[in-house]
């Protein structure tokens, strides 16, 4: 323990003339207070998979937003007449433009990718329970300023798919009842989507958002350094602490988790020069061949599509035939990922002490997130409409059956919770009945209905699949 | 002087600086609020557009441009007309009842001049710009497609007096722009017919 403390204090071992200026600092400025307690005595619980390593990647993308972003801005023309233009001239002109662009673009796809495994790690192992709601808001609102400046962001290289996204998406704010008219004219600045649009974008992209982004990341460290990090077991391991007062479980953030996450890094770093040298636009998945045309304000591409990390939202919105529905039940797809602490109150954190069916229930949703996803990439056609609104309900009953699981339930209330969701699907069913495609309705019924069957009947009959297995007091190795 | 701290004093100080700093802050917050809204330049270049009509044959479609907005001319033919009422029992509003267009627009064809129809080709779903597919049985729509205008965003459809159909996500009839006839020629869009003194200006729906 002794060689561990030497270790953590390595800045004492330097000596000499650096020893003399560290002692200047700190009596200035708490740089090595800020140091030991932020970093090298901020104790991780030691059982850390592979699913911890999407924080800190998530830290370093934002990283390479911020740089490439400031060096794309010194060539970028925010204007409706020069745009376009100006990213063709970062390409082809600009000295390893093409590699600074290329590193923001598919920078800003797999940021989408690292956040959503890293908040699938946060449903995986409960980590928005008590006391970590606070964190999980934090977090959620970092997602929320992110889808922002992503879209935003969007916007700036003036093409077809540019500017028919960000008139689809505010035109959103004309449904809100009474004063929609008015606040979609003082989003976009002018009668529909300009140069006037593009302008405050850009300043929205590249100062206020940034800005934000930064302070809720602060926020969210803050935040995890005062409760500690969560763990694949779900245990707290400040419950167990040495006589030094240290977590028994813990280990110093640095060097052990620094080190650790190098690894995770460098696999990181691979994926994404691999992807930025052999493939920036991944197949129109990353850069949308649309895209390429300059933006035209008379004429719609075929197929509006938005970028992929807005699939599964896309999807939900355009899955209800009626706007202002479509729009409320996007944003609440949103809004109840804020609200899952208080919804999953079940006190056992870590999905691996849950019960079979719980780990069959977390996996299912992750896969019609991906369902979603995939649907709001497809054109609109009714098949695809009919499919994306029974993958909205797998989506949202997802969130009923986490509240239902919170505690052990009767036979009874599980059997009249099956009903209640069928009538109320079959209720929505009803009320935007549509003979062209009713068969298709009748059939995509069974989807929400085995579902319900599997995820409410089931534990009716057999409770032992909903069962809390006995959590460890300390953390294992697995 | 006492000594003592007069605490309603200081209540009331606090309160007072509260409610005289927050008033500050929202007045300041105007002009900043306030300049995210169209601009004299973007007002300016919103003024009216005048289209030649007198060239347009029968079924043609002429395209402009108005508030960054397209408004298309469509030129139908009377039988085209008389088809209009059968399309009735299949559309969401049939008697254009939504202030979609301006009142001396509100009857069966949707125009001052049942033949032509001025409309702002937007879909009211979220904004796409349809396309023109007046042959009625399009294969690419359905065998029972009347004639109309198709959003091939999210497949909403409308007919040929721009009323939208029944179960698709556009909840409205494309709008009709403010329009006048300077002549049997010439037709002003962003301006209303003398003396038909509407206040109307917008459809709920650009």
């Amino acid at each position: 323990m002794s060689q561990d403390a030497k270790k953590r204090d390595y800045l004492d071992v330097t000596g000499g003339w650096l020893h003399t200026l560290r002692g200047w600092i700190d009596a200035r400025f708490p740089m090595s207070k800020l140091w030991n307690e932020q970093v090298a005595q901020y104790y991780a619980p030691k059982n850390f998979n592979f699913w911890y390593f999407f924080g800190s990647i998530a830290l370093l993308i934002l990283v390479n937003q911020i740089v490439t972003g400031i060096f794309l801005a010194m060539n970028y023309q925010p204007s409706a007449t020069e745009a376009f233009a100006s990213v063709q001239y970062i390409m082809r002109d600009v000295n390893w433009g093409w590699l600074i662009r290329y590193m923001h673009s598919v920078g800003a796809s797999l940021f989408f990718v690292v956040v959503y495994l890293h908040m699938l790690r946060g449903v995986i192992y409960g980590s928005y329970k008590k006391p970590r709601e606070l964190l999980w808001i934090f977090g959620m609102l970092i997602y929320v300023a992110l889808m922002g400046e992503a879209f935003m962001g969007y916007l700036l290289p003036w093409g077809q798919m540019s500017y028919w996204g960000a008139q689809v998406i505010t035109s959103l704010f004309g449904a809100v009842p009474g004063i929609g008219n008015g606040l979609e004219q003082w989003i976009r600045g002018d009668y529909a989507v300009s140069g006037i649009t593009l302008n405050r974008f850009f300043a929205l992209h590249v100062v206020a958002l940034p800005l934000v982004l930064v302070g809720l990341v602060l926020f969210h460290l803050i935040a995890l350094h005062e409760v500690g990090s969560n763990n694949p077991d779900g245990v707290e391991i400040k419950k167990h602490k040495g006589p030094d007062g240290i977590p028994l479980d813990g280990i110093p953030f640095h060097p052990y988790y620094t080190i650790k996450d190098i690894v995770g890094v460098t696999v990181f770093l691979a994926i994404f020069a691999a992807i930025i040298f052999f493939s920036p636009g991944l197949h129109g998945l990353f850069l949308e061949p649309a895209n390429f045309e300059p933006a035209n304000p008379l004429k719609t591409p075929v197929d509006i599509r938005p970028l992929w990390y807005f699939g599964p939202f896309y999807a939900i919105l355009r899955s209800i035939p009626n706007k202002l529905l479509g729009i409320s039940s996007m944003g609440l797809a949103i809004v109840i990922l804020f609200l899952l602490p208080w919804i999953d109150r079940n006190p056992v954190k870590s999905i691996r002490y849950r019960g079979p069916l719980y780990r069959v229930l977390v996996f299912v949703f992750a896969i019609t997130f991906i369902i979603l996803g995939y649907i709001g990439l497809q054109p609109a056609t009714p098949f695809w409409a009919q499919i994306g609104q029974r993958m909205e309900e797998l989506y949202f009953l997802f969130f009923v059956v986490s509240w239902i699981y919170t505690r052990p339930r009767s036979w009874v209330f599980l059997a009249l919770a099956f009903l209640a969701v069928m009538a109320v699907i079959t209720a929505f069913d009803w009320l935007g009945w549509d003979a062209a495609i009713a068969h298709l309705k009748i059939y995509s019924w069974l989807i929400p209905g085995i579902y319900s069957m599997i995820f409410l009947l089931l534990p009716a009959f057999f409770s032992k699949l909903v069962e809390p297995l006995p959590v460890p007091e300390r953390v294992t190795w697995k | 002087m006492s000594e003592e701290i007069d605490q309603s004093k200081r209540h009331f100080l606090t309160v007072a600086t509260v409610v005289v700093g927050s008033v500050g802050v929202v007045m300041a917050a105007v002009p900043f609020v306030s300049s995210m809204e169209p601009s004299a330049r973007a007002k300016s270049l919103g003024g009216p557009v005048d289209i030649d009509v007198s060239k347009i044959e029968s079924g043609g479609l002429v395209k402009a441009k108005w508030r960054l907005k397209p408004v298309w001319v469509v030129q139908r033919a009377p039988a085209v007309l008389a088809g209009l009422p059968k399309n009735d029992s299949f559309l969401r509003d049939p008697g254009s009842d939504q202030t979609q267009q301006p009142p001396y627009c509100k009857n069966a064809w949707r125009s001052i001049k049942p033949e032509l129809l001025v409309i702002v080709p937007i879909c009211t779903h979220l904004g796409c710009i349809p396309l023109y597919r007046p042959e009625p049985g399009d294969p690419n729509i359905s065998a029972s497609w009347p004639g109309g205008f198709f959003c091939p965003c999210h497949g909403s459809k409308y007919d040929l007096a721009a009323r939208v159909f029944q179960n698709v996500p556009a909840p409205l009839n494309l709008p009709v722009p403010v329009h006048r006839y300077l002549s049997d020629k010439v037709l002003r869009i962003g301006e209303n017919p003398v003396g038909s003194h509407s206040s109307w200006t917008s459809p709920e729906v650009w």
